[in-house]
């Protein structure tokens, strides 16, 4: 068993801690709750309830009908129903902004689709998007905006986005991946114009392999991923996760319960950290800022900085010395550090963007947490700048 | 495994936060295992060099995979380190510059000069380690002629020795290196291997450099970066007698790949006139020479002119030479064979041993 106990998590944008409530259900319905929801006997009834009730759940807070809520593995594969769902329902081609998850982006390079860039601050450019859709307007299956970018925090201007695609691209799905969202945004609100919306329990305090898609009825003829068993209304075959699916809705709905009262409670420690790294480190850049200090349109929980003349990776293996938990832009399949597309579409450097540093709060943050990053990351910082870059023989 | 492949008195009393780089192979497998076992504080890392296809190379997938499975049955912790734009900047361009300029490049020498001793050196530094070590057969041993000094000695295992790619190690280096199975054969090293149940106990070594992809090869890899050049081969006289399909392909010496078919005198490279794209070939002796010129020669501690022992490739013989500098600069030497010897193409490294420990190398002149 890895060792949790001093650990100074800052890594709740890869994941979150299980709730222990979450933990409690599943390990309730592991044990007792084994039925096959699609069966016709009591046990399966039994398992068929968890499920019911979880959909209900998951869709009052998600703001849609219990039966526009299809269960799958992950925030991955509601992506990518949404996008190749679409695609094949209509034969059209998807759109997505170049700051998508890979989630998203892959899906639509892979369907011949076009992206939208975005500008320094990270918002998507909504002029270029305007121009694509008079353009393209008649051949595009979906525009997919993300809610909230998993690097940066950076929040989209979700409104303007449907507002356009509604004006000039009426008969366009709009899909949103809200993974990073449900956190920190009244998700119910936000994407209520939105016909497809995914989300993924690990991000809020559920279970891995457990995420759902939420379609409205416009999208009804989404074509399904997964064949099969005719579950999920036929959108998406295979035997239900029931323990997952009733460990997502219990996470949804206490996350929903607490989530006025913790975002400004993370937003304040988020601001302190950022504030003291900003003003006590040179040559450091913070993303998703419209100007230095000004974070109103970022979640409350994301500090990502890009320091000058270091690599991400040698300052998360020194933070990590310190129990810190961080993490970089992204990873290829090997574990290497690569420069992430996002900064890269924001007009970083690639140097710059090799040295970046995202700290993720959550519900459970500490201010130790926070103070414990502020006292290490600048001496960090310091001591990789002068010990690996001097000296250098090259 | 009581110590059993440690060549190096200083760690036996001491613990040391080591840094072992694992490519996924054996040795540097059992190296790690075997630091582990001395009590040292070991974390392992698996640089990622070559972000291209690959089939061979020491930063695959699968070869990561390998590196980080044997380091969690060892219990240590494994990190990768991307140095990919710095291995394309120090390694592969230069590779590539080199063939398009006629030399002969060695890019295992330039990767450990370059990545694995240099940037990969003081990232481990910064981030607090004591030593390096790597699974190279080779080891780190005290100069009995000056015992205030280190130097790289052969591995135990003479087939596998590879005191040659390190050539360019100095004094800084050698006090903070270790070599682990350089005191063993590769026999032992895979045996230890098997005995500790590591997945990499019967893993092939790795063959040729590792960004070249056998399939299209160093053909392929050059003509997709650099426009190759038909030349014409020409004998002794200017006969033409034939072409290849690139200059940029030929080396020094070769006989294989002319094209000649059946001759029945042997003909080598014998010249390369990349200007004209001119090869010309002939017979054996046509490459000896009474002395070599060496450039950019890096000494372990300091020039040593004088008798030494010479050797031009990886696993080439060792031969009996004259050191000698050259305008008083250490970086040039001429190194004055005691039999005429082939000429060594511009590029390779130049190695000089003194009983059987190197005291400096550099590159092949012209």
């Amino acid at each position: 068993m890895t060792d949790t106990l001093g650990a100074h998590y800052l890594d709740n944008a890869a994941t979150t801690p299980l709730r222990p409530s979450v933990l409690d259900i599943m390990t309730s319905v592991l044990a007792a709750t084994y039925g096959n929801p699609s069966g016709a006997h009591r046990l399966a009834r039994a398992a068929n309830q968890v499920v019911d009730e979880s959909r209900e759940s998951v869709s009052a807070v998600l703001g849609a009908e219990p039966g526009q809520i299809v269960f799958t593995s992950g925030g991955t594969e509601a992506d990518n129903l949404a996008i190749t769902g679409a695609v094949e329902a209509t034969g059209k081609r998807p759109v997505c902004s170049a700051i998508e998850h890979h989630a998203v982006l892959d899906p639509v390079v892979h369907h011949g689709g076009l992206t939208v860039g975005v500008g320094g601050d990270g918002r998507i450019d909504l002029d270029q998007l305007a121009d694509v859709l008079r353009s393209h307007g008649t051949e595009l299956a979906v525009v997919s905006i993300m809610a909230a970018n998993n690097e940066t925090g950076v929040i989209q201007p979700l409104a303007e986005v449907s507002a356009l695609v509604r004006e000039l691209a009426p008969d366009t799905l709009l899909h949103t991946d809200a993974v990073q969202a449900l956190c920190w945004l009244d998700v119910a609100s936000v994407t209520a114009d939105y016909d497809l919306v995914s989300i993924s329990a690990h991000k809020f305090g559920g279970p891995k392999g457990t995420g759902a898609l939420v379609v409205r009825d416009r999208a009804r003829s989404l074509v399904p991923l997964l064949k099969g068993g005719g579950q999920e209304r036929g959108r998406r075959g295979g035997t239900h996760n029931v323990a997952g699916i009733a460990g997502m809705a219990v996470a949804a709905t206490e996350t929903a319960a607490q989530r006025a009262s913790r975002v400004p409670e993370v937003a304040a420690r988020r601001d302190r950290l950022a504030d003291t790294i900003c003003s006590s480190v040179d040559g450091v850049v913070e993303t998703g800022v419209r100007s230095p200090g000004d974070r109103g349109h970022k979640t409350a929980n994301i500090c990502h900085l890009c320091f000058e003349g270091i690599a991400s990776e040698a300052l998360l293996f020194l933070l990590e010395k310190h129990d810190i938990m961080a993490s970089a832009a992204s990873s290829c399949s090997s574990g290497a550090m690569e420069p992430s597309h996002v900064l890269a579409a924001m007009g970083f450097d690639r140097d710059l963007a090799f040295g970046s540093l995202r700290l993720s709060l959550g519900y459970d943050t500490t201010d130790d947490d926070v103070e414990t990053a502020i006292a290490t990351i600048g001496p960090a910082v310091e001591r990789l700048r002068q010990r690996e870059r001097d000296g250098d023989r090259s | 495994m009581s110590g059993k492949g440690l060549d190096d008195k200083r760690n036996v009393n001491e613990r040391h936060d080591v840094v072992v780089a694992m490519s996924g192979g054996v040795d540097s497998s059992v190296a790690a295992a075997l630091l582990v076992a001395q009590g040292h504080r070991v974390v392992g890392v698996t640089l990622k060099l070559w972000g291209g296809d690959s089939d061979s190379g020491c930063c695959s997938v699968s070869d990561v995979d390998d590196a980080r499975r044997v380091a969690q049955q060892l219990g240590i912790d494994h990190h990768v380190f991307n140095f990919g734009d710095e291995f394309d900047r120090f390694v592969v361009d230069p590779y590539v510059a080199d063939h398009q300029a006629g030399r002969t490049p060695n890019p295992c020498v330039e990767c450990n000069r370059h990545i694995k001793f240099d940037r990969f050196f003081r990232r481990a530094d910064a981030l607090g380690f004591d030593m390096v070590a790597t699974g190279h057969h080779a080891r780190i041993v005290d100069d009995p002629a000056r015992p205030d000094l280190r130097r790289v000695g052969r591995g135990a295992d003479g087939a596998k020795d590879q005191s040659y790619v390190l050539h360019m190690l100095d004094q800084d280096q050698l006090a903070r290196l270790v070599f682990p199975v350089g005191a063993m054969t590769k026999a032992d090293v895979r045996a230890l291997a098997a005995d500790l149940g590591l997945r990499t106990a019967d893993k092939p070594d790795s063959q040729d450099v590792c960004f070249i992809h056998s399939v299209g090869g160093r053909e392929r890899f050059l003509g997709d970066r650099i426009p190759l050049r038909p030349a014409r081969l020409v004998d002794e006289t200017g006969v033409e007698i034939g072409t290849v399909d690139s200059v940029e392909m030929v080396t020094l010496g070769q006989r294989r790949g002319l094209n000649l078919g059946g001759d029945a005198n042997r003909r080598y490279v014998v010249d390369i006139d990349h200007a004209s794209a001119t090869v010309t070939v002939g017979e054996r002796h046509r490459l000896l020479v009474d002395e070599q010129r060496v450039e950019a020669v890096q000494w372990s501690a300091g020039p040593e002119y004088g008798a030494s022992t010479v050797q031009c490739s990886a696993h080439g013989a060792p031969r009996s030479a004259t050191v000698e500098p050259i305008d008083g600069d250490a970086s040039s030497i001429r190194v004055v064979w005691q039999e005429p010897q082939q000429r060594v193409a511009a590029g390779q490294s130049v190695v000089l041993y003194r009983d059987d420990m190197v005291v400096g190398g550099g590159t092949a002149g012209v």
